[in-house]
């Protein structure tokens, strides 16, 4: 069978786009970084790719907010192969950066339906943390819908985040109610025991501790915290206390569903 | 065309972060009358479009709807009760803008039509009635670097033009060949030239015999490569020393010491010492590892956040300039500061408050570490005050090199190419400032010596240069460090000669002149060398990711530094003077061991408080609040984090990292600092430091014959024979240590002159600061060992002596007392005992394993307790001690070398034990599950019975910022 064909976005500031062709190519996927000027000058090169990834970074340096810059780019050079990119049934991931940039052009939450671009009523964002600074700490992940195809909707994870502007707000109780009932939060910050709590259990503030969105279609998912920072088992931050074991990090739960789902749909 | 004005802030209800950070700033420069601030992103456009575009700008790029507010024009103090004051920092004329270049392609790509500039500023509204004198405190303090900004205040005033005056060539000759002495030396100063008597006059008799007199340029050139910073004089000097009345002579300090171990030593897996950007050992058949730790004391105490991140960013460019360059995989950061929670009227006029330089130096690392995607996997941090007004900021960078990568080749007809950030007035003078003492009056004359970084600027050249060294478009490389193209060039054209011409080079500004360019340290610039051949490719890679790269020159094989300027020649100096024409110095060092008594402690039954004090002094608390600030995963090859345990909090001894995706072979690093020895003993200060970096590596699963080290030597005033007397034990003793262990030095730096001189004429020199940094190599990661407790019924044993040294210990340290013994290394039991727990982590024989160290026996069994959420019935009746160390506080506290805490499952022990064989070593406890740590006396009687909770809580709570 011919590999799933993925594309992991750079640009200028972008860092985590190594790691991340890795865990694709750990899920099976035939994976390539490519250059958002690249992109531009040839949008066809999205053609035949089944998975984008927006991994992360400080895309521009998060110049004006975190990831607005490349979003601009992206709504202003690329809408119609994005959207075309999304209806025709692939898959795009943001992590952390990319996650930013997917809020920052609208698609996600993507509560006005699959697929849209939209700048200029935008229903979520991310800012600064609570604690005003950058943190780097490991947080359990409690999936919060059975809809996204990247993630098993029973299976709590635990991963890795790296920010200093995770925490997402909404722009009224309104557009959070849509969010909730919408299905569109993909993952909640959650304890050990899948409780919601206070910092550092929700690291950043979040209003209600969500970590991850995914939009209508279920297909889109943009998170904070790292997936391709735990493929494998040494990358756990107490793995010399765990029980001796093959299996992989939980962050190949979302590259490995990612691929499964694109084999049995094309 | 318009010129429009947007002005974002947050709205009511979201937290204005950078507001709060201000004002917490201000509240520590000690200024109360600031009740609250409230900050606004401003930006300024000219262009053609109409107001309804306008509000589009406003909505879709410049502000987030969701939770700020843009308004157009420009809005004055707000109405309210409270007076309000309204400052707003602008960049100077000219200075790179990178927000601004951002915004103007994001208004192309808007369909914004003509733009004809964009520039950005801050705006700071601060409620409460503020004097005069506080707001100028305010504004050059917290608010504006007055090396790039201009503050202006309230809501009229101008905004500084954005244009510059273009240079005119106006070249300048500095006689030199009439002057005396005074005239040499007012010379050296006027200029900043920081040369001595004795240099001035080699290059008078130099240009007398030429029959010219030098051009600036010239001995600007000579000034920059002639300085401490870049050719370490003092530590090449011959040396007289007088060793407790015995003369010593040394030909070459450096040479004979810290050089020789690794000339004796000539381990084949060292590929490249000493003589490239970075020391580069093997790491497998087809890579290499380099690694280079540098200092960045002097701007760090001018500017704290700017020091600190040109520190790191100017460190990463070693291993991207070694050889062919390296890719970077980790950076480490040690910093020394004055006590946090010093009052502030015992801070000195000129210094900043330590924790507003601790604070800033740890966001400046951070910023530019976490933006280049670089984890940042060790580190450490030491208090004293001595390093009051020179905070010692080291920062290092390993980086990972193709084996047939490791050395240049360039040639003569080769091109220059300077590639990266463009060339500004920022970090002129900064290798020679940083070569000299400090004065009160540094903030206000140096402020250009600070250069100015940009993370993304020097990680697009990164991604590029790799991508250009792996199709071998270029055939060597160097870095812009100090001393800026003079010395990049000039060390790069050594052998071969160089033409430059100097209008070329690409600048941030107008307005430099000849001189500037050739010296700015401006940062985020690499020089190549490349084949006229090679030229279009290279250049059309780069620029195919926004890199900017043009060429300045060539080498030219005539031996020659020719630099021109618009086709004039206006300096040429002899590669050879310029290299090897620096005078010889002779220095005289001596050293005389103080009688050093033992302080008189009265005996007691109970020592929990003093290790609640201990684990609450500063050096030893934890780091956490400032680990958590750096991306420690980024790259995704952490295998041990600086942080350990089950709830991922107690302090890891290394750090371990698998930097290749298909191989389980790891990079250890860690680093052994003990200041506090020094002015007891600084031949031991230093030993300690290469056995307390092995025992790190080592504990962590290391290969113990495959470490190597890094020396950083930092220091005051070496003119003084007391101090430089200091300095030479301490190279004799990483000779003895190096020989000893069989750990080569690759790599070193010294930063000497660390002294301030205060306005009443009071000098505050720096305690002596060896830092010994360490890489080890790990042949399988899945082997490492981390140092929290594991499971409960476990043994405990203690691996190696401890001794009646208790001289600079923490113990000791927080009771305020002096004297004392040193901690010795034994040469032969040291090493041997590295080894054998090397072996025992290799062959799976512990589960946890942790140095003892600062705070002694009882700290580590507390640190390996609380990490590990478990606790520890000991009796100190099983712990192998010398005979002269029966009390047990000393055996409670010793900081002896050489020894190791060990968990080791029942099925193992004997094993371990035979393994063991013939060492030091024994039982001292177990692991249990309930929740304390307890240890026994001689008379079973507990001298240590606490919570580990409470434990955890004295070590965590001093720096939970």
């Amino acid at each position: 069978m011919e590999k799933v064909k993925a594309i992991v976005l750079r640009a200028a500031g972008v860092n985590c786009d190594l790691e991340t062709e890795h865990a694709l190519e750990l899920a099976g996927a035939a994976a390539r970084r490519v250059h958002i000027n690249r992109l531009i000058e040839d949008p066809a090169l999205l053609d035949g790719c089944r998975i984008l990834v927006l991994p992360g970074g400080f895309s521009y340096g998060d110049d004006v907010a975190a990831g607005k810059i490349l979003a601009n780019q992206m709504v202003h050079h690329l809408r119609d192969a994005l959207v075309r990119f999304i209806e025709e049934g692939n898959l795009v991931l943001g992590i952390c950066n990319g996650f930013q940039v997917l809020i920052k052009t609208g698609i996600l939450p993507g509560t006005d339906g699959g697929g849209a671009l939209n700048l200029t009523d935008p229903q979520a964002t991310l800012t600064d943390n609570d604690n005003g600074r950058f943190e780097d700490r490991w947080v359990s992940l409690q999936p919060g819908t059975d809809r996204c195809v990247f993630l098993d909707p029973d299976r709590r994870i635990y991963l890795p985040i790296a920010h200093g502007e995770g925490k997402i707000v909404t722009r009224d109780e309104e557009a959070l109610e849509k969010i909730r009932e919408g299905g569109h939060i993909a993952f909640r910050y959650v304890d050990a025991e899948g409780r919601p709590g206070g910092f550092p259990v929700n690291p950043n503030g979040s209003v209600d501790s969500i970590a991850g969105l995914t939009d209508s279609t279920g297909r889109v998912l943009g998170l904070m915290p790292h997936p391709e920072r735990f493929v494998r088992r040494t990358q756990h931050p107490h793995w010399t206390r765990l029980p001796q074991s093959e299996e992989a990090g939980d962050g190949m739960m979302i590259f490995n569903n990612a691929v499964t789902y694109i084999q049995d749909h094309f | 065309m318009k010129q429009w004005r947007f002005e974002v802030s947050n709205k009511s209800g979201f937290r204005d972060v950078h507001g709060q950070a201000v004002l917490s700033e201000i509240r520590e420069c000690g200024i109360r009358s600031v009740e609250d601030v409230f900050s606004t992103k401003v930006y300024m456009i000219e262009a053609d479009f109409d107001r309804e575009f306008a509000e589009r700008v406003a909505r879709e790029l410049l502000s987030d709807p969701v939770f700020q507010d843009c308004a157009l024009g420009r809005s004055g103090a707000p109405a309210g009760p409270m007076p309000a004051s309204v400052i707003e920092v602008h960049l100077k004329s000219g200075v790179t803008d990178p927000v601004a270049e951002s915004v103007y392609s994001a208004l192309l790509d808007l369909g914004a039509g003509a733009v004809g500039s964009v520039r950005t500023a801050r705006k700071y509204i601060l409620l409460g009635n503020l004097s005069e004198a506080d707001c100028q405190t305010i504004c050059r303090r917290v608010l504006a670097n007055d090396c790039i900004e201009e503050v202006i205040i309230g809501a009229d005033a101008e905004p500084p033009s954005p244009h510059t005056q273009p240079y005119e060539l106006n070249v300048t000759e500095l006689p030199i060949r009439d002057l005396d002495e005074d005239g040499l030396t007012a010379l050296s100063k006027e200029r900043d030239l920081f040369l001595d008597l004795k240099e001035m006059q080699t290059i008078q008799s130099h240009y007398r015999g030429l029959d010219r007199e030098p051009t600036d340029v010239e001995l600007e050139t000579l000034a920059q490569t002639w300085s401490e910073h870049c050719v370490h004089k003092t530590l090449k000097s011959r040396v007289e020393m007088d060793l407790d009345g015995e003369k010593i002579t040394f030909g070459n300090l450096l040479k004979e010491t810290v050089f020789k171990a690794t000339q004796d030593l000539n381990r084949d897996w060292c590929l490249s010492v000493f003589s490239d950007n970075a020391g580069v050992i093997e790491f497998d058949e087809s890579s290499a590892v380099c690694f280079k730790v540098e200092t960045h004391n002097h701007p760090s105490a001018l500017d704290p956040y700017g020091g600190a991140a040109t520190g790191i960013g100017g460190v990463i460019r070693d291993p991207m300039g070694t050889g062919m360059g390296a890719k970077p995989i980790a950076n480490t950061d040690v910093f020394c500061f004055g006590r946090p929670d010093m009052a502030p009227n015992e801070v000195p006029k000129g210094v900043l408050h330590p924790r507003r330089i601790m604070k800033g130096v740890v966001a400046g690392v951070r910023d530019y570490g976490n933006r280049m995607g670089i984890p940042t996997v060790n580190g450490a941090l030491y208090f004293d005050d001595r390093y009051l007004a020179n905070p010692l900021v080291f920062c290092g960078n390993v980086g990972l090199i193709p084996r047939d990568k490791c050395f240049k080749h360039q040639q003569a007809g080769h091109l220059i190419v300077v590639v990266g950030g463009r060339t500004g007035r920022d970090g002129i003078h900064g290798a020679t400032f940083s070569s000299g003492e400090m004065t009160h009056e540094h903030e206000d004359i140096f402020s250009h010596a600070v250069q100015i970084g940009n993370a993304i600027t020097e990680k697009k050249m990164l991604d590029t240069l790799l991508e250009a060294r792996d199709r071998e478009l270029y055939e060597a490389i160097t870095d812009c460090g100090a001393g800026g193209l003079s010395s990049a060039v000039g060390e790069m054209g050594a052998e071969l000669g160089a033409e430059v011409d100097l209008e070329k080079v690409p600048l941030k500004y107008a307005g430099l002149s000849y001189t500037e360019i050739w010296i700015s340290e401006a940062q985020e610039r690499m020089v190549i060398a490349v084949k006229p051949e090679n030229l279009d490719a290279i250049l059309k890679l780069f620029g195919s990711e926004d890199v900017e790269a043009t060429v300045i020159g060539r080498f030219t094989g005539d031996q020659q530094l020719t630099l021109r300027y618009q086709g004039r020649e206006v300096g040429r100096l002899d590669m050879d003077f310029l290299h090897e024409g620096i005078c010889k110095y002779e220095r005289k060092a001596v050293w005389k061991s103080p009688a050093s008594a033992e302080p008189v402690i009265g005996l007691k039954d109970d020592f929990t408080e003093d290790l609640l004090a201990i684990l609450s002094s500063y050096n030893v608390a934890s780091k956490e609040w400032v680990i958590r600030q750096y991306d420690h995963e980024v790259q995704g090859g952490s295998v041990i984090k600086p942080l350990a345990g089950v709830t991922n909090d107690g302090p890891s001894d290394a750090a371990v990292m698998r930097p290749k995706y298909d191989s389980d072979r790891g990079i250890a690093l860690a680093c052994g600092m003990n200041p506090c020895y020094g002015d007891l003993d600084p031949y031991r200060m230093a030993l300690s430091g290469i056995d307390e970096a092995v025992r790190n590596l080592v504990c962590v699963g290391a290969r113990f014959e495959r470490i190597a080290l890094l020396d950083n030597f930092c220091w005051g005033d070496c003119r003084r024979p007391e101090t430089f007397g200091t300095l030479v034990r301490s190279a004799q003793a990483c000779y003895d240590g190096a020989m000893a262990y069989g750990t080569p030095f690759i790599s070193g730096k010294d930063s000497l002159n660390n002294e301030f001189v205060c306005e009443d004429g009071r000098r505050i020199a720096i305690p002596a600061t060896l830092l010994i940094s360490a890489i080890g190599l790990v042949d399988d990661v899945n082997r490492c060992v981390t140092m929290d407790l594991k499971q409960a019924g476990n043994l405990l044993f203690v691996v190696g002596l401890t001794k009646n040294e208790l001289g600079g210990s923490h113990y000791y340290l927080v009771h305020g007392h002096g004297g004392g013994i040193v901690p010795d290394a034994d040469l032969e039991i040291g090493p041997e005992t590295a080894r054998r727990i090397a072996e025992a982590i290799g062959e799976g024989l512990i589960r946890s394993c942790h140095d003892c160290s600062e705070g002694g026996l009882a700290t580590a069994l507390a640190e390996m307790a609380f990490a590990g959420g478990l606790g520890v019935e000991a009796d100190l009746r099983g712990l192998p001690t010398a005979e002269d160390c029966t009390r047990a506080d000393r055996q409670l506290f010793s900081e002896s070398n050489s020894r190791y805490l060990v968990e080791v499952g029942p099925d193992q022990y004997e094993a371990f034990a035979r393994k063991m064989l013939n060492l030091p070593f024994g039982q001292i406890g177990k692991v249990t599950a309930e929740p304390r740590l307890v240890i026994r006396d001689a008379k079973k009687k507990a001298v240590i019975d606490s919570d580990i909770r409470e434990l955890k809580e004295a070590w965590q709570k001093p720096l939970r910022w």
